[in-house]
């Protein structure tokens, strides 16, 4: 039996992907354990997002194997990643610009009630309160359109969304890009809040002192391929960055 | 923090008017606006009567079920151009079936109607869902291509629509003194509105017209809605077809011909967005309502048939004008 303590959530082996002849990510291996903050750096074109495509189920690997808590699994589209539990925070968002708030965060997943299965508004609404107080997102109402809203608020939403329903593992493809300092600082305690949560998490970014902030380790990819992977302890910012440019 | 607006404007009136989305009313003040135009103005001419007043909503009637149909198809990012010529092939089969088998006209007059419409809807939703095709064209073609079956299926000819339960209830007939296109537009409106309004399928609707892409990843199945949407269209389309058939007692090919211009204009006017995302059944209702008062009153009015088009066509500008205002906010 395994030590389900110490399995590893996402485990990645040998994963390729090719799209014709153009090799875009080659034996890539990695494992995510509960509770941890992995951060995949690396320059443009590295292969990141494909990464982050494969184990969300947008692009199916070319070959090698996706484990979730230790079995095989194969994920055709993006709503059996959903109901692997893993979740995604795209770097589009993925909002709805004309819905209010509390029908993003249940975006496919709509609350309904009575024999008529008509939606359940209030609940939602009851719910998309709690949760942004919890998460300190600072919007007028769970009512506000997500077009009305400022950049910082929108991330902390789709955020909000991810955390809400991720049972194993959140994917965040460069969440503070476009964020203020304070933003910033409320997005990483969210990411922070999750490792409590026991959830597994792999975040996308190009800034150093983020990566080093938050993760626990660091897996540098250069053109398709991994380069290392490094516990954030015991390595530095010049390690890293001789990993990602190679030189 | 706040929502921030950086273009505040100065003036309470219109900071007050940036707030009110004028889109979401603009059919309920037009509305209003010219009932009580052509009220003064036709006051001798009878547009008050009731009789003229249940006129109006009896020959909107088959309009505003298609409009219903066009709210969801614009709300899911996609336009139909077919349901038009839909109708009349819709009631001609219809008419066609109950004459070929006259023991069992009522039904086999439904089946034929609905189906037809609903076999147009599905041909344009696998086209377009599932070979991603561009509803426009698509629809153009299917539009081109159903019109001329309409032609052809009895060379131009009307077909005599005789069952007196079907003429009874898609026509004439009446329910506690309630003419039965009445009921049938009132019943069709609910019910578009509860599915938009307040289920799952309708939200999901809007999320595909809205961000297929974030419908997409949130597990929306957005190909399936999109044949639905066109399904509905096609289905009304045959309804709007049975329901010409029973209040004329014919079907002819010309039925529905001219109906696409005045039902894309009912529901724009009526608040729903040309690109998705946003939309409202009330609204269509409303905004069909407006156009058969508006067709009426300027018939009252003594306009002649192109003055009437132009000033049809004037108010369908003014109406996209508001819709692309909004959408540029």
């Amino acid at each position: 039996m395994l030590d389900t303590a110490s399995a590893p959530v996402l485990e990645l082996s040998n994963i390729r992907k090719a799209f014709g002849g153009i090799v875009a990510i080659e034996d890539f291996s990695l494992d995510v354990r509960a509770g941890e903050v992995v951060a995949l750096v690396g320059d443009n074109g590295a292969g990141k997002s494909t990464l982050i495509k494969i184990i969300s189920g947008v692009y199916a690997p070319t070959s090698g194997a996706i484990r979730i808590d230790g079995q095989e699994v194969s994920m055709p589209n993006a709503t059996k990643a959903r109901e692997h539990g893993i979740e995604v925070v795209y770097q589009d968002l993925a909002l709805v610009d004309q819905q209010p708030v509390y029908m993003n965060l249940f975006l496919g997943r709509e609350l309904t009630k009575g024999p008529f299965r008509v939606l359940d508004r209030r609940q939602m609404i009851a719910e998309t309160d709690r949760l942004v107080t919890e998460l300190d997102v600072r919007i007028p109402s769970a009512h506000a359109t997500i077009s009305d809203l400022s950049g910082g608020q929108r991330q902390g939403i789709a955020i909000a969304r991810a955390t809400h329903w991720a049972r194993k593992l959140v994917l965040l493809d460069e969440p503070t890009a476009a964020l203020g300092v304070a933003e910033t600082a409320k997005v990483e305690k969210t990411v922070v809040a999750l490792k409590s949560r026991n959830i597994g998490v792999l975040i996308i970014s190009h800034s150093l002192d983020q990566v080093f902030r938050l993760s626990d380790r660091i897996c540098v990819l250069r053109r398709g391929k991994q380069i290392g992977v490094r516990e954030t302890a015991n390595t530095d910012k010049n390690e890293i960055v001789s990993m990602i440019t190679g030189v | 923090m706040s929502a921030s607006n950086p273009a505040a404007p100065a003036s309470p009136v219109r900071s007050l008017l940036a707030r009110i989305n004028l889109q979401q009313y603009v059919v309920y003040v037009g509305f209003l606006a010219i009932f009580l135009f052509f009220a003064v103005v036709l006051r001798d001419s009878g547009f008050l009567t009731q009789r003229n007043l249940v006129n109006i909503i009896l020959q909107t009637a088959p309009a505003t079920i298609m409009a219903i149909g066009l709210v969801f198809v614009l709300s899911a990012g996609d336009i139909d151009l077919s349901f038009g010529s839909t109708v009349a092939v819709s009631a001609l089969c219809a008419a066609m079936a109950m004459a070929a088998m006259p023991a069992a006209a009522f039904p086999v007059g439904i089946w034929a109607g609905l189906g037809v419409g609903l076999l147009v809807g599905a041909i344009n939703g696998v086209l377009i869902a599932w070979l991603r095709l561009p509803s426009f064209l698509v629809t153009l073609a299917t539009m081109g291509l159903v019109a001329g079956i309409g032609r052809s299926l009895t060379q131009l000819r009307s077909i005599p629509v005789t069952d007196p339960l079907f003429t009874g209830i898609f026509g004439s007939g009446s329910l506690f003194g309630v003419p039965s296109l009445v009921i049938w537009t009132v019943v069709a409106v609910a019910i578009g509105h509860v599915v938009y309004r307040q289920t799952r399928f309708g939200a999901h609707v809007l999320a595909t017209g809205d961000n297929a892409r974030a419908a997409q990843v949130t597990g929306i199945k957005v190909s399936r809605i999109r044949l639905w949407v066109f399904m509905i269209s096609g289905g009304l389309a045959g309804l709007a077809g049975l329901l010409y058939a029973g209040r004329l007692q014919a079907a002819k090919y010309t039925l529905g011909e001219t109906d696409l211009m005045t039902v894309i204009a009912a529901v724009i006017v009526g608040g729903t967005l040309l690109n998705g995302g946003k939309g409202s059944v009330i609204g269509a209702l409303v905004g069909s309502l407006l156009m058969g008062m508006l067709n009426n009153g300027l018939i009252l009015m003594g306009l002649s048939v192109s003055d009437q088009m132009i000033v049809r066509g004037l108010i369908i500008l003014v109406a996209v004008a508001v819709s692309l205002r909004e959408k540029t906010r």
